[in-house]
């Protein structure tokens, strides 16, 4: 059993405010009342535990994943991938790593979805995998498309991908965007630009990544995920109170 | 030359946006693509305790019902264990501890079911009061908030509670408990979440 160990800190202004005049739907859904800052307990350093058996080894692959038989999702083929470390840089193994995402066109499969690019038959738009031993977890699916979304009558939603992490501790907890390098929307869009340093913004950019793509099939791009880091020293006072 | 510590910084926040279901939900979302979803059965069968609902609303800061929250639940067993290699102490069989629920779409109501999780030892040998952990993500909210729920049959445990405490505000305190029922021998607890405004639920930065 590894010893109990708190994390670090979150650096809060690494992260986007919770309210954001710009991201308008954030106004009426941002705490007024600051955080109370809570020192890590049981209830933190722990977190739910998932096993190979929770998934399906094709659930990485939206490509397949939701295909009839011997057809395909339209759309330029990518693989995503990358590592999940925390702050020390060290691996987060077997750690739940999901994704969802709009088709090519932009469109989501969702009831609540209805922007008028097409439906893809053959693409779900989500996938999910457990990172090995070295933190590491492989995606492959299509590149999203950008979309448009009522914040002012003209904002578009640079491509992206949503990402789910979960780490070891409740604390860990993290949802996340993946954007792609070179994109022009990137600069204009709210959400992205909720996150107030620019070094932050790079970090939830995937990197073109020419040595991972498979030749005349699959584009690649790599994304490192980074969770909250844990001292290396246990609890002064420890949880069993003695 | 200087030295450099080395550390990386932690992946920026994003929301999860309207669409959460496709991800974390999707049969929510309106389809059917994984052999199980995740996070639906809580305690599992053979958790020892009271069977409990919770249940209530997400409001915003006009006081409107929020739809496209996604809440998960993390929780100890009847007997303040989580089901966590970090933590001594075993629990039942197929506990796990963990849930995930989403507001109806129409409504804004969420609910699940689960048991009543024990006294959890907190720091400096202090008990925490039965508790679940709440963490939650919507369109508009840039990072997932975190919450407690507690029990309104624990005013004892609750009044020693070491995080309950740190809230100043007692009026304040009042937002971190769920409201016990009984209905047709059902045990429903009621805790309301509001984001923002006059009544505003706790949330910590933990
Ligand atoms: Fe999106």
């Amino acid at each position: 059993m590894r010893k109990p160990a708190e994390f670090y800190q979150r650096d809060r202004g690494r992260h986007p405010p919770a309210y954001v005049d710009t991201y308008k739907t954030s106004v009426t859904r941002s705490p007024q009342y600051s955080l109370i800052s809570l020192q890590n307990s049981a209830s933190e350093i722990t977190g739910p535990v998932f096993g190979h058996n929770d998934i399906d080894p094709t659930d990485n692959d939206l490509i397949v994943n939701y295909a009839k038989p011997g057809e395909m999702p339209i759309g330029e083929r990518i693989i995503l991938h990358g590592r999940v470390l925390d702050e020390n840089a060290r691996p987060v193994r077997n750690t739940l790593v999901e994704i969802w995402q709009a088709n090519a066109g932009g469109r989501y499969r969702h009831k609540k979805d209805t922007y008028l690019a097409p439906i893809d038959p053959n693409f779900g738009g989500c996938g999910r995998t457990m990172t090995d031993e070295d933190g590491y977890y492989y995606f492959r699916t299509v590149k999203p498309g950008a979309y448009p979304w009522r914040n002012y009558v003209n904002s578009w939603r640079p491509a992206h991908i949503h990402v789910s992490v979960f780490g070891t501790g409740f604390a860990q907890r993290l949802i996340s965007q993946i954007y792609f390098e070179g994109d022009p929307l990137i600069p204009m869009c709210p959400i992205v630009q909720a996150i107030p340093d620019p070094d932050a913004i790079e970090q939830v950019t995937a990197k073109l990544d020419m040595n991972s793509t498979i030749p005349l099939d699959t584009i690649a791009y790599k994304f490192d995920i980074v969770l909250r880091g844990r001292r290396s020293t246990l609890f002064e006072n420890r949880l069993e109170g003695n | 030359m200087p030295q450099d510590l080395n550390y990386l910084r932690e992946t920026p926040s994003q929301t999860a946006g309207p669409y959460v279901h496709i991800g974390l939900a999707p049969g929510a979302a309106g389809f059917d693509i994984y052999r199980e979803e995740l996070g639906h059965d809580i305690a599992g069968p053979n958790a020892k305790g009271e069977r409990i609902r919770v249940e209530g609303l997400v409001m915003d800061g006009t006081g409107s019902p929020i739809k496209d929250v996604l809440l998960e639940a993390w929780q100890a067993n009847s007997d303040g264990i989580y089901a966590h290699p970090e933590h001594p102490g075993e629990v039942e069989d197929g506990f796990r501890g963990w849930g995930r629920v989403i507001t109806d779409f129409d409504t804004g109501e969420w609910g699940f079911d689960t048991i009543k999780p024990g006294p959890v030892m907190g720091r400096n040998g202090r008990i925490m009061a039965p508790h679940i952990n709440l963490w939650l993500v919507a369109r508009g909210i840039n990072i997932g908030l975190n919450t407690r729920i507690y029990f309104s049959d624990e005013d004892a445990a609750n009044a020693a509670d070491p995080v309950i405490n740190l809230v100043e505000w007692e009026r304040r305190r009042e937002t971190l408990i769920a409201r016990r029922s009984e209905a047709d021998g059902k045990i429903v607890y009621r805790f309301d979440v509001q984001i923002q405004g006059e009544n505003e639920t706790v949330f910590f930065d933990i």
